[in-house]
């Protein structure tokens, strides 16, 4: 058995954070913010948890770290919040350290465990709330800092300018056009019936995921558009930072460049983090109890567009594929049917993981922990050995994965472990098989 | 003695049963008021359908991925719940209480299986303080509450079936048994033991989140 302790991964963000902080200084912030901002809720979750540990076996660290009982989950909320209610915040800055190590790298807030725990504990809310108090004392790692920083100065995720955005957009459409001679990125055309929203690092470094959406809504004749003002990036790292007020700000940002543009709703491209922040935490941070405009993830749009046989391939993918369930719409919105459908309609065969659906093991990149950047690889790595082997064992070589976090989480797995696979995202597949104007 | 046997089986009762109500009801309206002023956007999303849905796939044994996951663990636990249940309400000497007190009058166990399912109940409290003492991920996060709910629960087993096969006297350990028993009632609304309160809201919100938000099933 290890403790955090046994592990600490330096950090700078971490490091100059606890570097000017003292006791007082935490108990203060610490009780605060369990005043102010927790209720009932973190109350009687810290009361009723039995303390019988059957949650462990619904995490993947605990599982992919041989059963090391300081990563289940219920040892994770022990060492950091059920610990600075029990010591009202009276901690040293070495603790806070360790418990931001927890909260931010060894948790995905995956909420697997919920499978698990016979009470009902929210173990990734606990989590999120040590979150919230780490960045309020400004222990936060440094590379999601950064990026949550980017949100808050520019509304995107990757420090891109307004113009660059646009430029992006253009030149999409300019090499798309070669291909599909009629094809068009129409920008803030209002009304629209599908707004499509993308994440900061689509313009930043895979555009042609953008050129492959708008091949896809070309030849399906959907009536679309995208945003050329700051709103068009879903993504959101201030959620998983706990800076929750630039969450609502940025969510905010979202939701009004669609309302201004009057359209009938957003299509979130394939992202599963991005839609957590819409359904789940930006719109209630913000008091919408659901979502002021209609959005839908790519999974459910790609496929509605089957279903009125708007999608028209040549033939099906011939080898066979395996499908990664995103925590982020399986678990967190249940679109595990739809994705299987989707996924039958465009392949041969498909090899299911175990296990799968909303019982999947995240990747162990969500919940922010891949952006926490370099120095805590090792942790993603070493923490999701099962998946690994949950991937090793399906035997085949491509993976389905609806989900930007997934896929850098997945590929880092596949090369760590050797495992000689590739990830593919649902539109990768359909601009492949799709029916193509002959040039 | 007696007068002893009597007062506990008399007023004190009547003051372990008035904490007990009292101390319940003031936990789950504070609790209630807490979660308005401050969980609002959690209270929102509370669902009766979701919410009972849930409760009852957990009373599934073996159903959810939890139950399944430690099968001794799953046992012991409804094994334990069902036969504490069981003989706090039907256990023979209890429902001439029940008659005696509030003048109800319900069917009773058999006394040697009122006798057998108490010691069931204390082999299941001897399973949870195996589990606490040897399984690393269950002794990591034990704490002295957690020893003092589960002494608190098995006293009166013990005492109450010490007192059935009369070892040592039996107005003693009758009059322990009646204390601990007591002790216990009092407690629940201020010890661990105060999920016998709060788990249906838990589990019900969980339920709730998972059915009406996420649309995926929570077990
Ligand atoms: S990583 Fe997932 S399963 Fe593990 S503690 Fe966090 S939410 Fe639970
Ligand atoms: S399963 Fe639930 S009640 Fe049991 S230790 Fe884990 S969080 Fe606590
Ligand atoms: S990155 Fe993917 S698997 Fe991991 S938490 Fe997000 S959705 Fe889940």
């Amino acid at each position: 058995m290890s403790t955090i302790a046994d592990r600490i991964v330096p950090d700078v963000g971490l490091e100059a954070g606890i570097a000017g902080l003292t006791t007082e200084r935490i108990q203060e912030v610490v009780n605060q913010t369990l005043k102010g901002e927790t209720g009932a809720k973190l109350k009687a979750y810290k009361e009723t948890c039995m303390r019988c540990g059957l949650c462990s076996q619904g995490c993947h660290f605990y599982m992919s770290h041989d059963q090391d009982p300081s990563y289940s989950p219920v040892s994770k909320a022990t060492e950091t919040m059920y610990e600075l209610i029990d010591k009202k915040g009276k901690v040293t800055p070495e603790r806070i350290y360790q418990m931001a190590q927890i909260a931010f790298t060894e948790c995905n807030l995956c909420k697997r465990c919920a499978h698990y725990c016979p009470v009902g504990i929210d173990i990734a809310y606990i989590m999120t709330m040590v979150r919230r108090i780490c960045y309020l004392l400004d222990v936060v790692p440094q590379y999601i800092r950064d990026t949550a920083h980017s949100h808050s100065s520019t509304m995107n995720q990757m420090w891109i300018k307004d113009d660059e955005w646009i430029d992006s957009l253009q030149w999409q459409e300019d090499e798309a056009r070669d291909e599909f001679p009629d094809l068009r990125i129409p920008l803030d055309k209002e009304g629209a019936d599908v707004y499509y929203s993308v994440i900061g690092p689509e313009p930043k470094f895979r555009t042609q995921l953008i050129y492959q959406a708008a091949a896809i809504m070309n030849a399906a004749g959907i009536d679309w558009t995208m945003p050329s003002h700051p709103g068009w990036d879903n993504s959101d790292m201030c959620m998983y930072v706990g800076d929750f007020e630039n969450m609502g700000r940025i969510k905010r940002a979202h939701y009004e460049s669609a309302q201004k543009l009057r359209v009938k709703r957003i299509v979130m491209g394939e992202c599963g983090h991005a839609f957590r922040s819409i359904y789940d935490m930006g719109n209630r941070w913000l008091g919408y109890k659901e979502m002021p405009v209609p959005v839908i993830h790519a999974i459910e749009f790609y496929w509605d567009l089957i279903q009125e046989g708007k999608i028209k391939i040549t033939h099906k993918y011939e080898k066979p594929v395996t499908i990664q369930d995103p925590c982020n719409v399986i678990r967190g919105r249940g679109l595990m049917d739809k994705l299987r459908d989707v996924v039958h309609f465009l392949c041969e065969e498909v090899v299911e993981m175990t296990p799968n659906r909303e019982h999947n093991y995240c990747c162990c990149a969500g919940g922010g922990v891949i952006n926490c950047g370099p120095p805590f690889k090792n942790t993603r790595m070493e923490g999701n050995r099962v998946k690994a082997d949950q991937l090793r064992n399906t035997g085949v070589k491509d993976i389905v994965i609806p989900c930007h976090n997934c896929h850098g989480g997945i590929e880092d797995i596949i090369g760590y472990y050797d495992l000689g696979m590739h990830g593919k995202f649902i539109g990768d597949i359909i601009y492949e098989l799709m029916e193509k104007p002959e040039l | 003695m007696t007068d002893i046997y009597t007062f506990v089986t008399g007023p004190l009762a009547w003051v372990a049963f008035g904490i007990f109500i009292i101390g319940s009801v003031y936990r789950l309206v504070s609790m209630y008021a807490l979660a308005k002023a401050k969980d609002g956007s959690s209270l929102a999303y509370m669902s009766w359908f979701y919410g009972l849905r849930s409760i009852l796939a957990w009373m599934v044994p073996f159903k959810s991925k939890g139950w399944q996951s430690d099968p001794l663990a799953t046992v012991t636990t409804f094994v334990f719940h069902i036969a504490f249940l069981l003989v706090a309400v039907f256990l023979n000497a209890h429902v001439v209480l029940w008659d005696t007190a509030f003048g109800i009058s319900i069917p009773s166990l058999p006394t040697y299986l009122g006798d057998i399912i108490s010691i069931l109940a204390i082999v299941c409290c001897a399973i949870f303080a195996y589990r606490r003492l040897t399984l690393p991920h269950v002794k990591g996060i034990t704490r002295n509450q957690d020893w003092f709910a589960l002494i608190l629960v098995v006293l009166p087993f013990i005492t109450g079936v010490l007192a059935y096969h009369q070892v040592g006297s039996v107005l003693v350990m009758t009059t322990l048994h009646v204390i601990f028993a007591e002790l216990l009632i009092a407690l629940i609304p201020f010890t661990r033991l105060s999920h016998a309160l709060f788990i249906l809201f838990t589990r019900a919100y969980m339920g709730s989140e998972f059915g009406g938000v996420r649309h995926a099933n929570d077990w």
